[in-house]
């Protein structure tokens, strides 16, 4: 494979805090190597950056192997920029051509505030999680893991929903801010198996009323979540979810 | 959260859009399939009487109680909840991401508004006249059901009023905005009741853009019938 060293120019959204108002600031970055990665150019940046005084731009990562969650960035219009199924960490320079004009953006979504540049505040997914996001299991002897009978495509569902890393890209690629693709597959995962049964119905009504709380919007079934998505969750599971909401929603007490 | 608020949650709402929305694609059925009758070729006899078989049957009138109410719910809702989908992000994007979805299916709101500016005018044309008088200016058919009611001559009023190349031209736009409208609301109707089977909503799918195709196609038909003399 060649390397080619290509020249760019950045558009990045600066933002000093949550309670100011927000800028495009373009940059010029050259000498960037299509083998790095776009968080690698950032970083190549940002040490310009320093280097000049300036203050560095702010963004989340942390393992940068595509399994944490943490990256975000709305990459020319797209969440974790052009490729599928992929986050921003594992999104190469070769995804760009020498010359090209890349706009990066934060999540945008009330319920994610910006702390600063493209940082921005995704607890609202943790209460969410705390709201029902669980199974409670009382302590006491390790049970045999394979004591519990499960069907494989139940199994597979499931794991196919707990792929989720809850990024975030849903609610930024949904033209309602809304985290039901997230949601979905938090319900889903647990719903699917024996272990998520004794909480199958409060789960899924106090999950809803803590994304409303949170000031996510509502579904309306568009795909954009699925193909933004960087684990590929199925938007199957949103309907999933509107089973296991009907269901719990009629019959709890 | 209890199952009280069931149908207020983000998620409840969309039910109340989707169940209101599957009615009125029943609804649409039975609209086609009566309207259909204009196609006998018999001066419109099996079209009005079919027509006065709806207005003085007590079944329809309950059912078009419903509708009237299913109609306002499924607006009122359907715009309470874009102005609510709206509000959540204050600060918009640079550039839009537009590859992810289909345009129709962002845009139900906007179809949504034609539809409701046409559903003003149909009514216009058709409910008002025949439920509140204003048929007088119609050429009278002279045939009475049993108890002496006079058939109003629905067909009449349809010809007279498809006379009209622009109220065609309206009457066609609006229902290119009707299939768009079904195209995504006809599936997503379903999957928002929880029809998450795979093999179910392959079928659905298929349906849904059939339905969507052909009930605006036999709709669109009808003023072009009656403009261009196909019907007798």
């Amino acid at each position: 494979m060649s390397h080619n060293n290509m020249n760019l120019k950045l558009k990045v959204w600066r933002q000093k805090n949550a309670n100011t108002t927000g800028a495009f600031v373009k940059y010029d970055v050259n000498d960037i190597s299509d083998e790095m990665s776009f968080l690698e150019m950032l970083d190549v940046l940002n040490e310009k950056l320093i280097v000049t005084g300036e203050e560095p731009i702010a963004f989340d990562h942390d393992c940068r192997e595509g399994i944490c969650g943490m990256c975000s960035l709305y990459i020319d219009g797209k969440p974790h920029g052009p490729w599928q199924a992929n986050t921003t960490c594992q999104l190469h320079m070769r995804a760009f051509k020498d010359g090209d004009t890349i706009t990066i953006e934060p999540w945008r979504s009330n319920a994610f505030p910006i702390v600063k540049d493209l940082t921005v505040d995704r607890g609202a997914f943790d209460r969410i999680i705390q709201a029902g996001g669980y199974v409670s299991v009382n302590t006491g002897n390790a049970v045999d893991g394979n004591s519990l009978p499960i069907n494989k495509d139940d199994a597979d569902a499931s794991f196919a929903a707990a792929m989720c890393i809850g990024c975030g890209a849903c609610v930024a690629a949904c033209k309602n801010s809304s985290a039901m693709l997230f949601l979905s597959a938090k319900v889903s995962h647990l719903a699917l198996l024996p272990q998520g049964e004794p909480e199958r119905k409060s789960r899924v009504l106090n999950m809803v009323a803590q994304m409303d709380k949170e000031g996510f919007g509502s579904c309306t079934n568009t795909g954009a979540c699925e193909a933004a998505c960087p684990k590929e969750i199925s938007i199957a599971n949103i309907a999933r979810l509107n089973k296991e909401y009907l269901r719990a929603g009629l019959t709890a007490e | 959260m209890s199952s009280k608020n069931m149908f207020t949650s983000s998620v409840g709402k969309k039910l109340v859009m989707a169940f209101t929305g599957i009615f009125l694609i029943l609804f649409l059925i039975v609209h086609a399939g009566l309207n259909a009758c204009i196609w006998a070729n018999d001066e419109g006899l099996m079209f009005n009487k079919a027509a006065h078989f709806m207005g003085s049957f007590v079944v329809p009138r309950v059912l078009e109680i419903g509708l009237f109410v299913g109609i306002i719910l499924h607006i009122v809702q359907g715009y309470m909840l874009t102005l609510e989908n709206r509000s959540k992000r204050s600060v918009g994007y640079a550039v839009n991401y537009a590859k992810g979805s289909k345009w129709y299916s962002r845009s139900m709101a906007l179809l949504g508004t034609l539809l409701l500016m046409f559903l003003v005018m149909h009514i216009y044309h058709f409910w008002t006249p025949s439920r509140l008088g204003g048929m007088a200016g119609i050429k009278s058919l002279t045939v009475f059901d049993k108890n002496g009611v006079e058939y109003h001559n629905l067909y009449a009023e349809m010809k007279l009023v498809f006379e009209n190349v622009f109220v065609v031209i309206l009457y066609v736009l609006a229902c290119g905005s009707l299939a768009y409208h079904l195209a995504h609301g006809f599936q997503s109707a379903f999957k928002t009741i929880g029809i998450h089977n795979k093999r179910y909503h392959a079928l659905i799918s298929t349906i849904g853009y059939g339905f969507a195709i052909l009930i605006p196609l036999a709709f669109a038909m009808m003023p072009i019938s009656f403009y261009f003399n196909l019907v007798k």
